[in-house]
């Protein structure tokens, strides 16, 4: 059965791991290299790199750094940050990544998805959103790291970045990003009605957080930063727990490879 | 030993370079077709587009190549589906090696019908799926179930040559094997411990007819 997956998340700014709080207030978290083989080792079923400076500071994603990690993971690795055409993709696959995600550049020109899914297939292609619930109870989409405010509705997006050829959306909500009191599930249940998988992103903090957001969002995965970073839930904890509430994962106690 | 991993427009060939780095193995990625012809063992990868990636092979006369290889051959994803006689996908002739067709999930998920009070199945299947009835030395030292990592849209059907099994709505074929071919759904290079046990099985003990 296809189980649901955990992807830590590297948000990488100038080499380090780092991690804020509502996309502020970053803080260092260690070497990406380390914390994705470890990770890798723990049983994380992908691994996401996001370089986080690379929009803003319109910076390349550190190709070199992404070549590192990927050597030293058997898992699956998307890479993100400042990706604005095939070119930039063509590097980062020759670089080790397995797929992409793009988002301040895909939503400025939404041609950008077409292009990509049809050189190197939806699979290739994550599309991610962040989001911020506004007092008006909307979901609006937000560009540049979480500094750009669209009038754009986060579900109307998602969609048509579907059917322009996206394989997965990644979707953070900035409401509980950092804050480890939950994931949003409300949107990610809307989003989960969409074809693709759905990686939700954003407030887990507790074991609990995954199975809400499993069971009542439905999101085919759950993504976390600074829980997995700062060891306050380890990979093989989180996955015991979710098995034992019947939430199908890839947990194998009695693992008798020989590795 | 001479390890080749078919270079040609539909394959993201550095993971599989990296996972066999990691296992201390070198390998060549070439289009030539001597050297893929004297090569000890073949990897044939692929992510992308059935039709366009046989258009390719045929321009340079790859899928020949391949047919009449003697050594063993490992195809990937798409290069197992490329194995298979046939493609849903655009309606694409194959190379033949397998029988087994290769059908859209969507198409067949309707003709299966969808258990009642479930969710419809997403495709492509993205994910970690766990395998069975394992068999032929590819899947020596690793245990029913073992969970693999999928991406895909399309699938073989199961048929003489399936050597492993998954599930997606209906059983499929998750590897199939005939003579020195072998072929995997699944990403070996990408599917943590079970995945490079069955590259290592490739290269170790699958034997060189």
């Amino acid at each position: 059965m296809l189980t649901k997956r955990i992807i830590p998340c590297l948000d990488v700014k100038e080499g380090r791991t780092v991690k804020g709080v509502n996309f502020e207030n970053i803080r260092d978290a260690g070497d990406p290299v380390e914390l994705g083989s470890f990770y890798a080792q723990q049983g994380a079923d992908e691994l996401v790199f996001l370089d986080i400076t690379a929009t803003n500071e319109k910076r390349k994603t550190l190709r070199e750094l992404v070549s590192r990690v990927a050597r030293h993971i058997n898992i699956p690795f998307t890479v993100g940050g400042g990706i604005s055409s095939v070119e930039d993709v063509v590097a980062l696959l020759q670089n080790g990544a397995d797929k992409i995600s793009v988002n301040t550049s895909a939503f400025k020109s939404p041609q950008l998805i077409n292009e990509l899914a049809k050189e190197f297939g939806s699979q290739c292609v994550v599309l991610a959103i962040d989001t911020r619930q506004e007092a008006d109870g909307n979901w609006y989409v937000y560009l540049n790291g979480g500094r750009v405010k669209t009038e754009a509705d986060c579900f109307r997006w998602a969609k048509e970045g579907v059917d322009r050829g996206a394989g997965e959306i990644l979707l953070t909500s900035m409401n509980h990003d950092g804050t480890k009191k939950g994931f949003a599930v409300d949107i990610t249940l809307q989003l989960a009605s969409l074809s693709v998988p759905v990686i939700a992103s954003g407030g887990g903090g507790t074991m609990e957080h995954f199975t809400d957001v499993f069971r009542q969002g439905k999101a085919d995965a759950a993504l976390a930063a600074s829980i997995f970073h700062y060891k306050e839930i380890g990979i093989p904890a989180l996955k015991q727990y979710l098995q034992q509430q019947g939430i199908v994962v890839r947990w194998e106690s009695n693992e008798n490879f020989i590795c | 030993m001479n390890i080749v991993i078919i270079k040609y427009n539909a394959g993201n060939v550095q993971s599989v370079l990296y996972a066999l780095e990691r296992m201390g193995i070198a390998a060549t990625v070439t289009d030539d077709h001597e050297k893929i012809r004297s090569a000890d063992k073949v990897i044939f990868p692929g992510v992308g587009e059935a039709s366009t990636a046989m258009q390719y092979l045929r321009e340079r006369k790859l899928d020949q190549v391949l047919k009449d290889l003697h050594r063993p051959v490992l195809g990937i994803c798409l290069g197992m589906q490329l194995m298979c006689a046939y493609s849903e996908e655009n309606n694409t002739a194959c190379i033949g090696i397998f029988e087994e067709k290769v059908r859209h999930f969507s198409a067949a998920h309707a003709d299966v019908g969808q258990p009642a009070g479930e969710e419809p199945l997403k495709v492509p299947q993205i994910g970690w799926n766990n395998i069975f009835h394992l068999k032929t030395p590819l899947f020596r030292g690793v245990h029913e179930n073992s969970y693999i990592y999928l991406v895909h849209s399309y699938y073989a059907a199961l048929g003489e040559h399936t050597i492993a099994t998954a599930h997606y709505g209906l059983d499929f074929s998750a590897a199939l094997h005939k003579e020195n071919f072998y072929g995997v759904q699944f990403h070996p290079e990408k599917s943590a411990a079970a995945g490079a046990q069955v590259i290592r099985n490739f290269i170790e003990l699958v034997p060189a007819i």
